[in-house]
């Protein structure tokens, strides 16, 4: 009786409802847990934690003080912590380790070092520690003791934190005309002087370095030259104004330590910050992430170059791949007589789908960055020889190795729509005397166009976050500058680039304090995900608004 | 709707008589067709057809499925270049000019011999891109030129009064009959000197299918017309000239009247008498 009941439950299809539907809610929990786990991590990061001063009793049972912000926890049972050589009790079952970040790597040597719970004798959350973020040697925890201008003592005691605070706005702004001025006009100038030079070594080349023209160079070196002077005048002064300050703390063991002002990006005390405080904050070290380049082995400061790169690429991408698919599968589906050859085109274009990507990126490096890159730089630019302009690895190259790289999906989704398209509006244009190439353009391409967009989408996600291929043809660790700005041709499509998937192997892998890095790989990971996001919801937006416009094909 | 409308559509002899009277003017010839072969691939489609389409009358083509007459009719514009594998044999002249002739410019053969097709295509563009395209095609972008163009043909394809204020709508937002008179406007609106019509009520309900029979009726005052149709009544009602096919052969043309009530061959009078087909 059982048994049959089983048996028409299973004909009634049901279990393998119930299988699909556990399928899908696998797929789903998954989904949601990877970003889950991506956005706890990675968004959590910049909120300011409490700053612990622990009492703590080392290994040879003095007492130290130690102060740093719990970072993690490991709970390790007895008898594998016995195997790894802790003493244990044997009433006790697990070991418990915190991971505290106690910065100071100038005194200490490591701003991460993990304790254990049983030998914590006491610990407190006093006020008056503070936290100093500064561009080298990682944070600083401890307390302040004084400000000082010009050596001598402005502000002690309770008046040294805000008289701090203020002077750290003041010589941020000057440390951003600073940079401002490094970066752009004597950027500028360096980037005109080496264009001068070029253009001097082009003549000599060429054999047309006359007396004329010596002049004129000469002349326009000793312009740049007086701006240049001019600028390091200015920037002179604007050094000497932010060295002029600099504050005075005490660590945990009592040591003084005198840090510049120039190398601090900002100074909190977490104890006594309330929540609008620390939402300030938050938003503050948001913002630094967002549009700041990276500091300190790109464990510190922001990933705005990788981001842009990011960018950048996929668009130089999406304008190399599109024409070429697009043509490509025209040629396939409309001109090209459907045979044996156009088959096995279409099989070796979905084969080159499956490829592994770094094999792009040895092709890429070979063909393009070598063969290609050299031979341009041997026509076109002998004067900058021996080093390499478009024969080194270089945004151009990674765009047109990724444009290779996700053409057959731009090939096959075109080719997919171009068929889709009834035969009776080709005819309803040829009917009208127009020629084949005006029905392809005016008629079947527009049609044609969001299933070009579907393609587009798949490349662009799947682009965005190659990473292998680029490490061989352009994407570098720390570029110096953008592939775009203010210098004349302003894109300059030679230069190396950062990209955020690359960022989060760096920073993750190969950062030398991968504690300090851990939580930024999962703040880049979850950037990385939102600019896929972004652009391919950029993109489907474009796709249902020309769907909307050529609906015929749904009647 | 006018009496005279009424009686039109109403039952087939009046306008049968109607016709007749029209047909006594003599008849310049304005596309003969001479022996024509066509094959697809191996398979002979058409057998050695042979016939004259007056100027300024509807012809229509009658028979039953799969008998050759939309292949014939699409022989006419070249349509079939289309298709692959296909072999003309013989010759087509349109103003005593071979239209198979190698010199022949398939584009601009087309601009004189328009088309319209089974079910309404219109294009995913503008009511007025629509019927403006054939223009565009020429390289006239003249807005002036386009509009009066536009107005022009919509008034021919009497569509202007129910589009004149919804002109930059998408013309599939239209109805089905509507939309079968905008492509007639779309290709009214090149002037071309033939006008073909491929079952062009076929898909359409029967008010709709009034309003194109009215307009054929328009239309024969300034083109040639030629038009298939599985429905005998509709090729009664409108044409001047009627050909039977059958088995991708001619059968039998002569003016309606004559093929309707006094067929000459035997197969003619079976299909028309609806003992086959």
């Amino acid at each position: 009786m059982k048994n049959l009941m089983i048996k028409t439950w299973f004909k009634s299809g049901t279990p393998w409802v119930w299988l699909n539907a556990a399928a899908v809610s696998a797929c789903l929990i998954m989904v949601v847990g990877v970003l889950g786990l991506i956005v706890i991590r990675g968004v959590g990061h910049f909120w300011p934690s409490p700053v612990v001063q622990f009492s703590y009793q080392e290994k040879d049972g003095q007492i130290q003080t130690l102060i740093g912000e719990h970072v993690d926890t490991s709970i390790t049972p007895a008898a594998m912590a016995k195997s790894t050589g802790h003493i244990m009790a044997d009433n006790e079952e697990t070991l418990v380790q915190y991971l505290i970040k106690s910065g100071n790597r100038d005194i200490t040597g490591t701003d991460f070092r993990w304790i254990l719970k049983r030998n914590i004798q006491q610990q407190q959350v006093p006020d008056d520690l503070m936290v100093v973020e500064r561009r080298e040697w990682g944070n600083f925890y401890g307390h302040l003791v004084a400000v000082k201008e010009n050596g001598k003592i402005v502000a002690q005691g309770a008046d040294a934190f805000p008289a701090a605070q203020t002077r750290i706005a003041q010589a941020l702004a000057v440390f951003k005309d600073i940079a401002h001025l490094e970066k752009k006009q004597v950027g500028a100038v360096n980037y005109s002087l080496e264009q001068l030079r070029l253009e001097q070594k082009k003549l000599q080349l060429e054999n047309r370095w006359d007396a004329a023209a010596e002049q004129r160079v000469a002349a326009e070196k000793a312009e740049l030259e007086v701006a240049y002077k001019a600028y390091q005048s200015q920037l002179s002064g604007l050094y000497q104004q932010i060295r002029k300050d600099s504050l005075v703390a005490k660590t945990e063991n009592g040591t003084e330590l005198e840090i510049p002002l120039s190398k601090i990006v900002r100074i909190f005390q977490p104890n006594t910050m309330n929540l609008f405080n620390k939402l300030g904050h938050y938003g503050g070290k948001l913002v630094e992430f967002l549009a700041d380049d990276p500091r300190e082995a790109n464990t510190e400061g922001g990933i705005f170059p990788a981001i842009f790169g990011t960018v950048m690429m996929v668009i130089m991408m999406s304008i190399i791949v599109t024409p070429f698919g697009v043509i490509a599968a025209v040629y396939l589906r409309e001109y090209a007589k459907q045979g044996f050859l156009t088959r096995l085109i279409r099989i070796a274009v979905n084969n080159l789908a499956g490829v592994p990507s770094i094999v792009y990126g040895v092709f890429g490096l070979g063909f393009f960055v070598y063969i290609l890159g050299g031979n341009i730089d041997q026509l076109f630019f002998p004067e900058s020889a021996p080093a390499p302009v478009y024969g080194t690895p270089g945004l151009l190259w990674a765009s047109i190795t990724l444009a290779l790289l996700t053409l057959p999906v731009v090939i096959v989704s075109t080719e997919e729509g171009l068929a889709r398209i009834p035969k009776s509006m080709r005819e309803g244009s040829l009917a009208l005397g127009a020629t084949k190439l005006e029905t392809l353009w005016l008629t079947v391409l527009p049609m044609a166009s969001p299933a070009m967009m579907t393609g587009l989408i798949l490349a662009v996600a799947r682009a965005a976050g190659e990473v292998a291929p680029l490490m061989l043809v352009g994407v570098v660790k720390l570029a110096p500058t953008l592939p775009l700005d203010g210098n004349y041709p302003f894109l300059h499509l030679d230069r190396k680039f950062m990209h955020l998937g690359f960022h989060i192997y760096d920073v993750g892998f190969q950062s030398p304090n991968v504690e300090a890095a851990r939580p930024l790989v999962y703040a880049t990971a979850l950037l990385l995900v939102l600019v896929i996001v972004g652009l391919n919801l950029a993109a489907i937006i474009i796709r249902n608004n020309l769907r909307e416009k050529y609906r015929a094909l749904e009647g | 709707m006018t009496a005279q409308q009424v009686r039109t559509h109403s039952i087939d002899m009046s306008s049968v008589l109607r016709t007749q009277k029209k047909n006594e003017e003599p008849n310049e010839v304005c596309i003969k067709v001479e022996n024509l072969n066509l094959f697809y691939g191996e398979k002979q489609a058409l057998h050695g057809v042979n016939m004259e389409m007056p100027k300024k009358k509807v012809t229509a083509y009658i028979g039953p499925s799969g008998c050759g007459k939309s292949t014939l009719l699409r022989c006419i514009n070249r349509m079939n270049d289309l298709v692959d594998n296909v072999t003309i044999e013989g010759s087509i002249l349109l103003d005593n000019e071979n239209i198979y002739d190698k010199s022949v410019n398939v584009a601009a053969l087309r601009r004189r011999v328009g088309m319209v097709f089974q079910k309404p295509n219109p294009f995913p563009k503008s009511i007025f891109e629509n019927v403006a395209y054939g223009l565009r095609i020429q390289g006239v972008n003249d807005k002036r030129i386009l509009e009066e163009t536009v107005e022009r043909a919509l008034r021919g394809a009497a569509l202007w009064d129910e589009m004149k204020d919804r002109l930059n709508d998408n013309a599939l937002g239209i109805s089905g009959g509507q939309q079968q008179r905008l492509v007639i406007a779309r290709a009214i609106a090149i002037e071309p000197e033939v006008l073909l019509l491929d079952e062009p009520a076929s898909a359409l309900d029967p008010i709709s299918t009034l309003k194109i029979e009215e307009l054929i009726n328009e239309l024969k005052e300034k083109y040639t017309i030629v038009i298939v149709t599985h429905n005998m009544q509709q090729a009664a009602r409108v044409s001047d000239y009627t050909a039977f096919m059958y088995m991708g052969e001619l059968i039998e043309i002569g003016t309606t009247s004559e093929l309707f009530t006094n067929p000459r061959k035997k197969q003619t009078e079976d299909y028309i008498t609806g003992r086959y087909g």
